[in-house]
């Protein structure tokens, strides 16, 4: 029967269970976990995120999948899970980016814009009428406050801050793997071979750049840094995070 | 009559080598007549940033509490102090906020900026029109009642590389001489001097009448 406040169904989805769970939110993990394999590596001079980019039929363009997206010149994210869940976050990022830059005049920093998104996300669990998003991301940026910084925000809108994380299927495999090969003095070539290492432990299929998507944080130089945050050429902030073109990505395959 | 004359008052800030300078008068009027003769009108936003608000006094009192609450919760939020250029911006954005029914206030910022890869301090220094279009100067900045006095004296006085004392003397000669030719700034002053260590702050006694 229809009634103006939606009757039972404007109560949140997400319901305690007697033993204090919440199903909900476990299922969208387990949305999560059936999600394609996405990691970040944090190296000495920059982070890279990447992700396995998998269409389910040979005849789609994958050229219009993005799993990898900017947000503002300073972040970055990846996710694992449901790709038009992402879209919505994504878009709600980079309005959040843009509203931090038309107070400040500056981006937000990264944990900042993290913050954000959790709020976002953990909204969708106590709110009526919505499920919670079926994605994690993977949150890489660049500030001047607290240097590069990677974060990972689950469904529940809790989120950390990690030397080196994977989500997505193959998530525990890709850790343990992680674990074995991480060192804090890692740099970011290495750590771009790494992620592609760890990628390749778990996929189904031929790894080539139509099937795998990079994106890096560079930390500025001192140098980089003195001339100000501005490129005079272009009048706009000097971005620190970037998708790798195919090109690059095939580079990093051969080697 | 104009809104932004009825209560007076002035401020200026100036640079100076590795220091910023901010003063004002201290007088708050009712158009002609004198109400009260300290009237403070800079205040504290961190240990190395000031603001000074000049117009109409209510909106002094209001827009002091507006950015003390802003400043508190990027503090928080953020867990870092808020540096000048970003303080700037902030304040310029919450007068654009009220662009069609602005407060009257022309506000001045003076501070210390660190720069983030080298860690040091430079001066900086903007002020800003009653809807935030903001205005960055190497040497001063004025506004108030007197705004256009404190613009030749400063012009005429102010040198680049000035010292700590040295500015304090310039901002003070400054701000005294040029609120004597205004009926609505005046009665004594408060000066700022913002250094890498310590903030030094003097009251001035100037004409009283």
């Amino acid at each position: 029967m229809a009634s103006a406040d939606g009757g039972a169904y404007s109560f949140s989805l997400t319901t305690f269970s007697p033993s204090g769970k919440l199903v909900q939110i476990e299922h969208a993990l387990a949305a999560v976990s059936a999600g394609t394999t996405s990691l970040g590596i944090k190296a000495t001079n920059g982070i890279v995120i990447a992700t396995e980019k998998k269409s389910s039929s040979i005849l789609i363009d994958d050229s219009m999948l993005e799993k990898v997206a900017v947000i503002c010149p300073n972040i970055g994210i990846v996710y694992s899970g449901m790709g038009p869940d992402f879209r919505i976050l994504v878009a709600k990022a980079r309005k959040s980016a843009q509203a931090y830059w038309k107070i400040y005049g500056e981006y937000p920093p990264t944990l900042v814009l993290t913050q954000e998104v959790a709020t976002l996300m953990q909204e969708a669990t106590q709110s009526g009428g919505v499920r919670p998003y079926g994605v994690s991301l993977l949150v890489a940026g660049w500030d001047a406050t607290r240097g590069p910084m990677l974060y990972q925000v689950d469904p529940s809108g809790s989120f950390w801050a990690w030397k080196a994380s994977a989500i997505g299927k193959n998530m525990v495999n890709a850790k343990t793997f992680l674990e074995k090969r991480y060192n804090d003095d890692i740099g970011l070539e290495d750590a771009i071979h790494t992620a592609l290492l760890t990628l390749k432990e778990g996929f189904e299929g031929q790894m080539t750049e139509k099937t795998i998507e990079i994106g890096v944080v560079s930390v500025p130089t001192p140098a980089e840094g003195e001339t100000g945050k501005v490129d005079t050429a272009t009048a706009r902030p000097k971005p620190t995070f970037r998708k790798l073109t195919e090109e690059e990505v095939r580079d990093y395959l051969a080697l | 009559m104009s809104i932004m004359e009825y209560n007076g008052g002035s401020v200026i800030a100036m640079v100076g080598k590795d220091c910023v300078a901010i003063a004002s008068d201290l007088r708050l009027g009712n158009q002609a007549l004198t109400v009260a003769t300290n009237f403070e009108k800079i205040f504290p936003v961190t240990d190395r940033i000031y603001i000074g608000l000049p117009g109409l006094a209510t909106d002094v009192t209001t827009l002091r509490e507006r950015f003390r609450y802003r400043v508190n919760m990027y503090t928080i939020k953020e867990s870092r102090t808020i540096e000048p250029s970003t303080f700037a911006h902030l304040v310029s954005s919450t007068l654009y906020e009220r662009r069609f029914g602005p407060y009257f206030i022309e506000p001045i910022i003076a501070g210390l900026e660190r720069n983030p890869a080298t860690g040091e301090l430079s001066p900086y220094i903007a002020g800003a029109d009653l809807i935030g279009c903001l205005n960055f100067a190497k040497d001063f900045v004025v506004a108030g009642t007197a705004s256009d006095k404190l613009f030749g004296v400063a012009e005429g006085l102010w040198e680049p590389g000035l010292e700590p004392e040295d500015l304090f003397e310039t901002i003070s000669q400054t701000l005294l001489n040029a609120v004597d030719r205004d009926a609505y700034s005046g009665w004594g002053a408060i000066v700022h001097v913002i250094t890498k260590d310590k903030v030094i702050s003097r009251t001035l006694k100037g004409r009283m009448d």
